[in-house]
């Protein structure tokens, strides 16, 4: 199954968004979510929901952080 | 001692509030953030490269307010799913709302940012949308329920000071909620005149990450802010066209 994450094409079988994290903290070892968010096809998915949002093929996922900024 | 102000029932001791990008490096940011004596200081919300990337920016600035923006966004619906992505990932409902309509000047689109303003105060964010020095729009943007206004000095990142005086100096007297001037401001007169005209406080970030001495410059501006909040206070002589002599006219010696 083809998603998209940050633009990235990305081949996976996740059926849960919490799986798409879980495989990303392993790959790069962040600890915690926290600071991180992510929204799936333009929509804001909370913390909470990770774990009962379905990701279907095509979806285009995004992972954010704080970053410096004025 | 300068007098406190708030933002949505915040109370507020430093009126500069300071962003935290472009500085040669994080050590300089921080240091420049303490050396400024900010409370609140803004950051952005990118995609993470979840890949080596091992500095972690809200952990360097444990301790402040963070504000985070939406540089970046041109729509509406970009700048809302971006404040809501803020506000979970970093759990502060405060967002400095920027939507850009124009890549060249950064000028703000007024019709988008008035939209995602009333959008976001439904959702129960407290917004501080940047915008252009327009009396108009200010008093548009405090009627849905901006918690402060952020006109313009000048163009973001251009150092040109305050490029209308007398406009900001007239929405500074009239906005019902708290002015900040963001944007334009080159070093620390800018940020005194700023203040002197009425400002409730000032954000600025290329003036201080782009200076030779970040941390001096961030000095700087922490008392330029201070200097130009007491002299508003004060309250300025008039100007005129003449001299007056500030000695007795009498009693001249000879005379």
């Amino acid at each position: 199954m083809k998603i998209y994450v940050n633009g990235v094409e990305r081949e996976g079988a996740y059926t849960r968004l919490s799986e798409l994290w879980a495989e990303q903290s392993r790959e790069n070892e962040i600890a915690s979510p926290r600071g991180f968010a992510m929204a799936v096809n333009g929509e804001l998915v909370r913390r909470d929901q990770w774990d009962s949002t379905p990701v279907a093929a095509g979806d285009r996922i995004e992972i954010v952080r704080a970053f410096a900024g004025g | 001692m300068l007098d406190n102000f708030s933002i949505a029932g915040v109370p507020l001791t430093s009126r500069l509030l300071l962003g935290t990008a472009g500085y040669p490096n994080q050590r300089l940011m921080c240091d420049a953030v303490r050396a400024s004596g900010c409370e609140i200081v803004t950051v952005s919300l990118r995609r993470a490269s979840l890949s080596g990337h091992g500095s972690d920016t809200l952990e360097l600035l444990s301790g402040y307010r963070i504000l985070p923006n939406t540089a970046g966004c041109e729509t509406a619906r970009d700048a809302i799913l971006t404040a809501e992505l803020a506000r979970e990932a970093l759990g502060t409902n405060w967002v400095k709302l920027e939507v850009i309509g124009d890549r060249e000047t950064l000028y703000p689109d007024v019709s988008e940012l008035l939209e995602a303003t009333r959008k976001l105060v439904d959702l129960g964010f407290v917004v501080l949308p940047y915008c252009s020095d327009d009396p108009v729009l200010c008093q548009r943007l405090a009627d849905v329920g901006a918690a402060a206004v952020m006109p313009m000095g000048s163009l973001i990142g251009s150092g040109m000071g305050v490029a209308n005086p007398a406009t900001l100096e007239l929405i500074c007297r009239r906005s019902p909620v708290p002015v900040i001037v963001d944007a334009g401001i080159g070093t620390a007169s800018d940020a005194v005149i700023a203040m002197e005209l009425g400002a409730s406080a000032v954000l600025l970030n290329t003036a201080v990450s782009r200076a030779d001495d970040p941390v001096a410059m961030a000095n700087a501006m922490r008392l330029a802010v201070e200097s130009g909040r007491l002299a508003h206070v004060a309250g300025r002589i008039p100007r005129r066209g003449r001299a007056e002599p500030s000695s007795p006219q009498l009693g001249l010696v000879g005379s």
